[in-house]
């Protein structure tokens, strides 16, 4: 959109339409933010709790089912979470076109490929591989 | 990105100072925000010293006087000077407001006035509102509807029905809301901005309007609807006491209840 461009503001004003998508984003980033609230403070809990215990407990927690169901839980809805609040802060900020698509990409790759290193992590002591 | 600087052209240096109080027993100094596309300048801040008892009691009045008795240059817009047309809208004090309904006692020391924050200056405190205008059109403000209507009255609404719209119809498009708000500045080329958004509520809350899903279809979007964070500016400013950000948060429940 040119500034010298002769089209009418309706037309700038109704681009090329909606997209017809974004309510089931903004939803889900609502309820990942509800789940991460028990998860958090489950988790600092926990850590709190093994401050200073030998490696062979940390590990032992670890392996625990429903420890590492929770811990996949918290990694996986964390990183979602985090993936779609920066995507927001992106989208808010950087106005130029490819930019916005490199750096939004570039930053969802990076944040979910640390969830699957993390969740790997977790699966590998929990199955004591 | 974001622009942390204004561009050179924009910089604003300091204008005239005019004091027309001789003999006054109440003065206030106005510094009022100045450009004029015409004559290659950047911007300036002139300052006009005025005799309170020469003008009436709000902020409008302060800058009619100023510019049939001081400075006839001055531009801005006005027309009912009631709080009901939308024209006067400006920065006053650092908050967007209808100069009209603005008393002049309510700011402590000078009192600065700037245009609309953040929207192309047509000219002195005349903001260009063609795209916002626009905008509004896109969402198509009018009573939509499939079914014929009746042959002998108008379309019938029940008193609580008609209730759904208050808080809603008292809206003026001074856009004091969407001028305010750091997602209408940072992407109004496509964030439709608080007061298009509570106008198109306005019509989906309507009972007598048959197109609520189309109008849903059509504000779905990442940027028409959803750069609203809830920051609120909006509902703070306005001057008709109205909440945008409401209207906003109940399309957005609307868009989850449909699904
Ligand atoms: S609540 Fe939404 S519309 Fe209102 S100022 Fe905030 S972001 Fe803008
Ligand atoms: S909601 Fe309030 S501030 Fe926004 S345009 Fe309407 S009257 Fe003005
Ligand atoms: S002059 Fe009409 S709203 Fe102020």
């Amino acid at each position: 959109m040119t500034d010298n461009s002769l089209r009418s503001s309706l037309s700038r004003a109704r681009g090329l339409g909606s997209a017809k998508t974004g309510a089931e984003q903004w939803w889900l980033h609502r309820v990942a933010a509800l789940a991460l609230i028990p998860l958090t403070l489950w988790f600092v809990f926990s850590v709190f709790h093994l401050l200073g215990a030998p490696l062979a407990v940390v590990q032992d927690w670890i392996a625990s089912p429903t420890v590492a169901a929770a811990l996949v839980l918290l990694v996986a809805v964390g990183f979602h979470h985090a993936a779609h609040g920066l995507q927001t802060v992106l989208e808010d900020y950087v106005h130029h076109e490819l930019t916005r698509l490199g750096t939004v990409l570039a930053v969802k790759f990076i944040l979910y490929a640390l969830a699957v290193a993390s969740i790997v992590a977790v699966l590998k002591i929990s199955f004591g591989g | 990105m974001v622009e942390f600087a204004l561009p050179a052209n924009s910089r604003i240096a300091v204008g005239k100072r005019v004091s027309h109080a001789k003999g006054a027993k109440r003065t206030k100094t106005f510094k009022i925000y100045r450009w004029n596309p015409e004559d290659g300048q950047t911007p300036r801040v002139d300052s006009y010293e005025i005799d309170l008892d020469k003008c009436g009691p709000m902020v409008l009045d302060a800058l009619i006087h100023i510019k049939n008795d001081i400075d006839s240059t001055l531009t801005f817009r006005r027309s009912c000077r009631e709080g009901i047309c939308g024209s006067c809208a400006m920065n006053i004090d650092g908050t967007n407001t209808l100069a009209c309904l603005k008393p002049i006692d309510d700011v402590a020391g000078d009192v600065k006035i700037y245009p609309l924050p953040h929207m192309k200056v047509v000219k002195d405190l005349v903001p260009d509102l063609n795209q916002i205008y626009a905008q509004y059109a896109a969402i198509k403000p009018w009573l939509q509807t499939q079914s014929a209507p009746p042959p002998d009255r108008e379309r019938l609404q029940s008193p609580e029905e008609r209730a759904r719209l208050d808080g809603l119809y008292e809206c003026i498009l001074c856009f004091c809301c969407s001028t305010s708000c750091p997602s209408y500045w940072w992407n109004g080329d496509r964030y439709l901005g608080p007061a298009v958004l509570l106008q198109a509520y306005r019509w989906i809350a309507d009972s007598r309007d048959e197109m609520a899903g189309e109008r849903l279809d059509d504000l779905e979007d990442p940027f028409r609807l959803y750069r609203c964070h809830t920051i609120m500016n909006c509902t703070k400013t306005c001057p008709k006491g109205l909440n945008p950000a409401k209207a906003i948060a109940e399309i957005k429940k609307l868009m989850i209840a449909r699904r």
